[in-house]
């Protein structure tokens, strides 16, 4: 095991299956002179050329167009998005095409297409430059959506997408690029789908995935010094959703918080509350609670930002309902 | 080119036109849903454009797509079969009229959101030359196509990339009821791709000799590496944008006006004037492509509605 941060176990995860793979290739707005803009691909343009690390234009739609039709052809593209909040100027071709041109021509067209993205609150960028839509890209069917917590999951989780033959919505945190953790060392893959237990309890269910994984966290250590043991369920892949580790823990502890970073509505917390109800409610002891972002779009000032993105102590303050 | 080439192309011409021929009625029977956009008066364009195609070559379009396909070499079987949505139809029952590819013959595709596959086609150039092939990708549009952002942002990525891709307007003078100088502040529309130093011209679409002329010289061109070029073909479509338009938009006689210009008597003239080919062999060719839509839409009725558990296959590769 080696300790690395979440941006080295990404930029790893890329380098070497390029390194495996002369099919895959990586294109997308400052990703190769620069060096991408959150870094993840530095020195990626020295090390294998324009033609595996292509700067595009300011082409949102482009990018993740010709990312399908190069995948189309065979090739393994890695479109990034420098921030979720752009892909919505590429929406159509994320959701319009990739997530379902395999399907519409029964079965002939084939995309093995990693869309790498990073969202996320909590930087002071404003409302449109810090989001957390996740769950609006888990709507589609045909699309898969990854969106690890911790840099093992990260490493392991990209070289399953990119080693994939569907299209893969993958979406990094601007905040947990910094993050630093044990990563098993050479090549090892995650497959995507699976939920995992983060950390075990007996008294409480927390289903979270991301940034809000160390949120979770965190409140499940101060739970603990008050004698409460939570269970950890992170996600890891928002589609296609496995609950299956979720049921099994809330039918243990038949309690059950939901958090996610994005806002409450339509959210997935909404979604994993609905599924438990309807596949485990002989099982609920008590109302399931949702930990989300205010309904708002995201304020500059500092306090305000903070008041509104999900925090240690509205985590605690849930399961201290539930219980 | 050879006298069997002319008559195969005179077929193709007709069978596109008997095969949306025979979809009307059908369609106006229920038996065909959703939308049909008929291609009737603009098969010269994709006959003489795809006849001068080399295999590896592919072949990107948008929904009016019927004739396309069955210029790549989808039989009209398999056509007919996919209008009325059966098992048997080239996109297995789950694509419709709009929506028809056949990977294996390069054809990928009849796509519905317009303009949205012109960064696809980008893609697939991109492929071949990052593959070093020297396939050509072919991309077909329409003039409303013109007007929305990615067609800009392709055409511009095509010329920055150098890619190897023939983008082909198809100018129908209309995109549904809205002419292009009623949409496109620039009505000369291959200006568009001059504005992105992309060469460009202007072919006469209802010659198919002039289409296949440019087309020959100008695939050429691309493969030998000269990056992206624009062909804007005038055409006109005689029957409506789809079926049930009321053509409040265009007068009678602008429509016979292009009638008299129908692409099939164009080359059939020139068949006949040029002695290539009697009347009566063409008269042959028009019998047999009837007979051959007569026996497509027998297959396709015969054929089977897609098994219930079709629904959920195709949504991923990997499980
Ligand atoms: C993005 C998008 N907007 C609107 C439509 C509805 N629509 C379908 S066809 C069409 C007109 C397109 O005209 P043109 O590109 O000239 O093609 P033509 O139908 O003449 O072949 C419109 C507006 C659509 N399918 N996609
Ligand atoms: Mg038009």
């Amino acid at each position: 095991m080696t300790r690395i941060t979440m941006r080295e176990a990404i930029s790893q995860a890329m380098w070497e299956e390029m390194e495996r793979d002369p099919d895959v290739f990586i294109l997308g707005e400052e990703v190769g002179v620069w060096g991408g803009s959150y870094a993840v691909t530095k020195g990626f343009y020295d090390h294998f050329g324009e033609k595996r690390v292509r700067d595009t234009p300011i082409s949102e739609s482009t990018i993740v167009g010709a990312a399908i039709g190069s995948a189309l052809t065979g090739l393994r593209p890695i479109a990034e998005i420098m921030t979720i909040n752009f892909a919505f100027s590429a929406m159509d071709h994320i959701v319009n095409q990739a997530a379902k041109l395999h399907y519409m021509f029964g079965g002939q067209l084939i995309l093995p297409l990693v869309i790498r993205t990073v969202g996320g609150g909590g930087r002071q960028l404003g409302a449109t430059h810090s989001q957390t839509p996740d769950a609006i890209f888990a709507h589609f069917p045909g699309l898969k959506v990854v969106a690890p917590g911790t840099p093992e999951d990260a490493k392991g989780l990209l070289k399953s997408a990119i080693r994939s033959n569907d299209p893969i919505f993958f979406i990094e945190h601007a905040t947990l690029y910094q993050t630093r953790a044990e990563v098993p060392d050479g090549d090892y893959i995650t497959p995507i789908g699976k939920s995992k237990v983060h950390r075990e309890g007996r008294d409480v269910t927390i289903v979270t995935y991301s940034k809000m994984l160390e949120t979770s966290s965190k409140a499940a250590e101060q739970l603990s010094g008050m004698g409460i043991e939570a269970e950890i369920i992170d996600l890891r892949t928002l589609r296609p959703l496995d609950m299956e580790p979720v049921l099994e823990s809330f039918r243990k502890t038949n309690r059950a918080v939901i958090v996610e970073e994005g806002w409450r509505s339509y959210g997935v917390g909404a979604e994993v509350t609905a599924r438990i109800y309807e596949e485990a409610f002989d099982y609920v002891d008590a109302p399931i609670q949702r930990v989300a972002q205010k309904e708002v779009p995201l304020p500059y000032n500092r306090t305000l930002e903070q008041l509104a993105l999900p925090q240690v102590e509205d985590v605690v303050q849930a399961v201290k309902e539930v219980l | 080119m050879k006298k069997e080439e002319y008559l195969d192309l005179y077929y193709q011409m007709v069978l596109i036109r008997r095969v949306e021929e025979a979809a009307i009625p059908l369609y106006q029977e229920g038996k065909i849903g959703g939308f049909l956009h008929l291609y009737i008066g603009q098969e010269a364009v994709s006959t003489g454009l795809i006849s001068a195609r080399l295999p590896q070559d592919r072949v990107i379009t948008a929904y009016r797509d019927h004739g396309v396909a069955i210029n790549c070499g989808v039989s009209a079987d398999l056509v007919m079969a996919e209008l009325l949505g059966k098992a048997t139809g080239i996109s297995k029952g789950k694509g419709g009229s709009m929506h028809m590819a056949d990977v294996e013959k390069n054809f990928w595709g009849g796509h519905a959101i317009v303009g949205a596959h012109l960064p696809i086609a980008a893609g697939l150039a991109l492929g071949d030359q990052y593959q070093e092939t020297d396939g050509v990708t072919i991309c077909m549009f329409g003039d409303g196509a013109t007007n929305i952002g990615y067609f800009h942002e392709a055409l511009n990525l095509s010329k920055v990339w150098n890619l190897p891709v023939l983008w082909v307007c198809e100018n129908n003078q209309y995109g549904m009821g809205t002419a292009v100088d009623r949409a496109s502040a620039v009505s000369d529309i291959r200006q568009k791709a001059e504005g992105y130093c992309i060469p460009n011209e202007v072919v006469d679409g209802m010659n198919i000799m002039k289409v296949r002329q440019a087309a020959e010289r100008i695939l050429a061109e691309i493969r030998a590496g000269k990056g992206p070029y624009f062909l804007e073909i005038e055409t006109y479509r005689f029957q409506g944008h789809s079926m049930g338009d009321p053509e409040r938009y265009r007068k009678q006689d602008e429509v016979k006006q292009w009638e008299e210009n129908d692409p099939i008597g164009i080359f059939r003239h020139y068949l006949t004037s040029e002695k290539i080919a009697s009347a009566a062999e063409l008269d042959q060719l028009d019998q047999k492509a009837a007979d051959e839509v007569k026996a497509a839409i027998q297959f396709a009725e015969n054929s089977p509605e897609p098994a219930p558990e079709e629904l959920f296959t195709n949504i991923y590769v990997d499980n």
